[in-house]
């Protein structure tokens, strides 16, 4: 009889490769179905403009209570809407900046819903024929394993509405009542309603960055977020690519950049986790404040707005109808001809004009007022743009971003810089002695360049026989060193070198003290 | 002869009510006399109480016919989901019989739209469509009436108006259903 052995199943050597290939078959599978977010964003913006976009009241942030209402933002019965220019002309300015298709005639609607802050009952918007539609925004942002590889991106924009902004609501829990103040109600805003193409929440918040670039090149809107004169809505959602979108929820409530990366990567990694445990994702509002708005536009019923005709653009004065004046017409071919220079076009000019790197001028005009200064540094050095920049980007913004000021609040002018870099250009300071000289002008405002050199002696020795000396002293107390030199150990030099300049305090030439060194320790 | 009779009290009424010429009233009180059709009678009669001539463009008689229903859609059925979602919509209580049959024959009533043949016809939203929409310029003009509307209000606090906590959402469509068995309507 044959004995029965309990050998574990050891798997011979042919096993084993099979047991791999369906592991990495495994492996594979599951890279290709991985989860990814699918973001779409809705963004409000605040029209610049004097008036509201039905009435004459005036729009600012801040004012006392309910001063800001005419009898229309009230909606007395008996007032009706009158649309103003200006915030037509910002739509269609925005419309054109983002290479939309401008509707040329337009269509107002109501959407009806209930809530306090909305005293119609309805909001005057333009759902169905919007002014502008089909657009694209371009953005980038710094990616990359070391973070300075500009990658470019597209977001498809499937149309910007004007619409009604509503009054704003304050809770007062304590009473059990809510409190409103109609200032806000009736401004005038611009809604872009953008695909979902991004994937996740740095994508979203370069996308945002960008647009509140554009939308402060044209004027049309401050941008503001905390002001609450750009306002995101991100909808998002996860599926695995090529099967259909999943359920999506609305993240809302977001007044910056950087929360906004973070709740949509946070909502992504939310709805992951759900998905991979077998759950489904609710289509909910997810919202950090609990009594924000109602939900989105699926629940509200459309009439068109009755009172308002469609709106006509026209393309030049020629197209113009009879009876319609110039002075009361919008016309395309003027605001075209009126579009300033956009962040990309400033970007690429500035890669033209200096020879900068794309990441480079991506970060000048990314900072508020940085491309400003740097272009003002540049009017007072000789010195290469390629060696300018650094100190603007690397030495000036690393302190402004430490102490957390803005450009405009530097303590060291533009002028001032300049001058310090004409004077490394000029050879009497070294470059690290300049850092050092730079560090004291931060620290004192208002000391001129010359004067730091002075007092501080950092002046650059190249004074041969001064140099000599120290070099000699140097090579004389680092017997080993200069062995090692000697031997081929190139890399000891530097060392040498920076006990050199250590004992000049960095006001050596480096270029002079190499040569000494590599003089003497031949 | 009570007919007659009728007509005279009518006619001595106006005349002292309205105090219409008298030739005009005399021509409308015969030519009644003279038709004898129901419908027309009906309108006779209200027309000596009117102030106003007859208008030429009102047709004296109604012109139009009632629609048969082959030429009609299908009579549209609400179902109770989407009976309850136009209530949270709306915030009208209709769920009542009477408020269904009001609701379907209003349904009803507009689907005589479909006879009408749009084919090769614009959409339109309004007759006013093609009046031009009037741009004002961006000048501050009103405003600044804090204490007059604040006035309309029935409660205030500092300049604010007072509302009711949130939006309180209306209960599920069972508990809704319960409510309104127990009540009035």
């Amino acid at each position: 009889m044959k004995k029965r052995c309990n050998v574990h199943y050891f798997p011979s050597a042919p096993d084993i490769s099979v047991i791999h290939f369906s592991l990495v078959c495994v492996w594979y599978l599951s890279a290709l179905q991985q989860l990814v977010g699918v973001v779409g964003l809705e963004i409000h913006a605040q029209i610049s403009s004097n008036t509201k976009l039905f009435s004459g009241s005036s729009v600012q942030f801040l004012a006392p209570p309910n001063s800001l209402v005419s009898f229309f933002d009230a909606s007395l019965p008996g007032t009706l809407p009158v649309l103003n220019k200006r915030c037509v002309e910002a739509a269609v300015m925005t419309g054109l900046a983002l290479n939309c298709t401008i509707n040329k005639k337009s269509v107002f609607d109501r959407k009806h819903y209930f809530y306090a802050d909305l005293p119609a009952g309805y909001q005057i918007t333009q759902q169905c024929r919007p002014v502008a539609v089909d657009g694209v925004l371009t953005y980038s942002f710094l990616g990359g394993r070391k973070r300075n590889q500009v990658m470019r991106k597209n977001v498809y924009i499937k149309q910007i509405q004007l619409e009604q902004d509503s009054g704003k609501s304050l809770h007062d829990d304590v009473n059990s009542q809510t409190l409103i103040d109609l200032n806000r109600a009736g401004v005038g805003l611009m809604e872009l309603v953008m695909e979902p193409n991004m994937s996740c929440g740095e994508e979203a918040a370069a996308a945002v960055r960008e647009l509140q670039l554009i939308l402060q090149a044209l004027g049309t809107c401050q941008g503001n977020m905390s002001e609450g004169q750009l306002r995101v809505d991100a909808n998002v959602s996860v599926h695995r690519p090529g099967e259909p979108l999943g359920t999506r929820t609305e993240v809302k409530n977001i007044n910056s950049l950087r929360y906004l990366a973070r709740a949509i990567d946070f909502e992504i990694q939310r709805q992951t986790e759900v998905v991979q445990r077998g759950g489904a994702v609710l289509n909910e509002t997810r919202a950090y404040d609990s009594k924000s708005g109602p939900s989105p536009s699926t629940s509200c019923r459309f009439m068109p707005e009755p009172n308002l005709p469609p709106l006509l653009v026209f393309e030049d004065e020629a197209s113009l109808p009879a009876g319609v004046e110039a002075g009361q017409a919008v016309l395309l071919c003027t605001l075209r001809a009126g579009l300033p220079e956009l962040p990309s076009v400033r970007r690429d000019r500035l890669v033209q004009t200096y020879g900068l790197l794309p990441e480079h001028s991506f970060t000048l005009v990314n900072e508020d007022g940085l491309m400003e200064y740097f272009e003002a540094v540049m009017k007072g050095t000789s010195r290469d743009p390629r060696k300018v920049i650094g100190w603007v980007t690397n030495e000036l913004l690393g302190l402004l971003k430490q102490q957390d000021l803005s450009v405009s609040h530097s303590p060291v002018p533009p002028a001032a810089l300049a001058e310090l870099l004409e004077l490394q250009e000029a050879g009497r300071i070294s470059s690290s002695a300049a850092k050092q000289v730079f560090q004291e002008m931060w620290r004192s405002p208002g000391k001129a360049a010359p004067q730091i050199i002075q007092e501080r002696d950092l002046g650059l020795v190249s004074d041969d026989a001064d140099l000599h000396r120290i070099c000699q002293k140097v090579v004389d107390s680092h017997p080993d060193e200069v062995r090692a030199v000697r031997s081929g150990n190139q890399k000891v030099l530097n060392k040498l070198m920076g006990l050199v300049q250590k004992e000049t305090k960095g006001r050596a030439d480096p270029v002079l003290v190499r040569k000494i060194l590599q003089e003497k320790t031949s | 002869m009570t007919k007659m009779l009728a007509f005279q009290t009518l006619r001595v009424v106006s005349l002292e009510i309205l105090g219409s010429p008298c030739n005009l009233l005399a021509n409308n009180v015969y030519s009644i006399t003279k038709r004898c059709s129901l419908i027309s009678l009906q309108s006779q009669i209200l027309r000596p109480l009117s102030s106003h001539q007859h208008n030429p463009k009102v047709p004296k008689v109604p012109t139009w016919e009632p629609v048969p229903e082959e030429q009609l859609p299908q009579p549209t059925k609400i179902p109770a989901d989407l009976v309850d979602k136009l209530e949270r919509l709306a915030l009208v209580d209709f769920r009542t019989k009477q408020g269904l049959e009001c609701l379907e024959k209003a349904i009803r009533f507009a689907d005589l739209l479909h006879v009408v043949d749009t084919s090769g016809v614009e959409p339109m939203d309004s007759v006013l469509e093609d009046r031009a929409l009037y741009l004002r310029d961006d000048t501050v003009t009103e405003g600044d009436c804090a204490e007059e509307l604040l006035k309309l209000a029935k409660d205030t606090v500092e300049e604010y108006f007072v509302a009711p906590p949130g939006n309180i959402p209306l209960p599920k469509r069972e508990e809704r259903a319960a409510i309104l068995r127990h009540s009035e309507f």
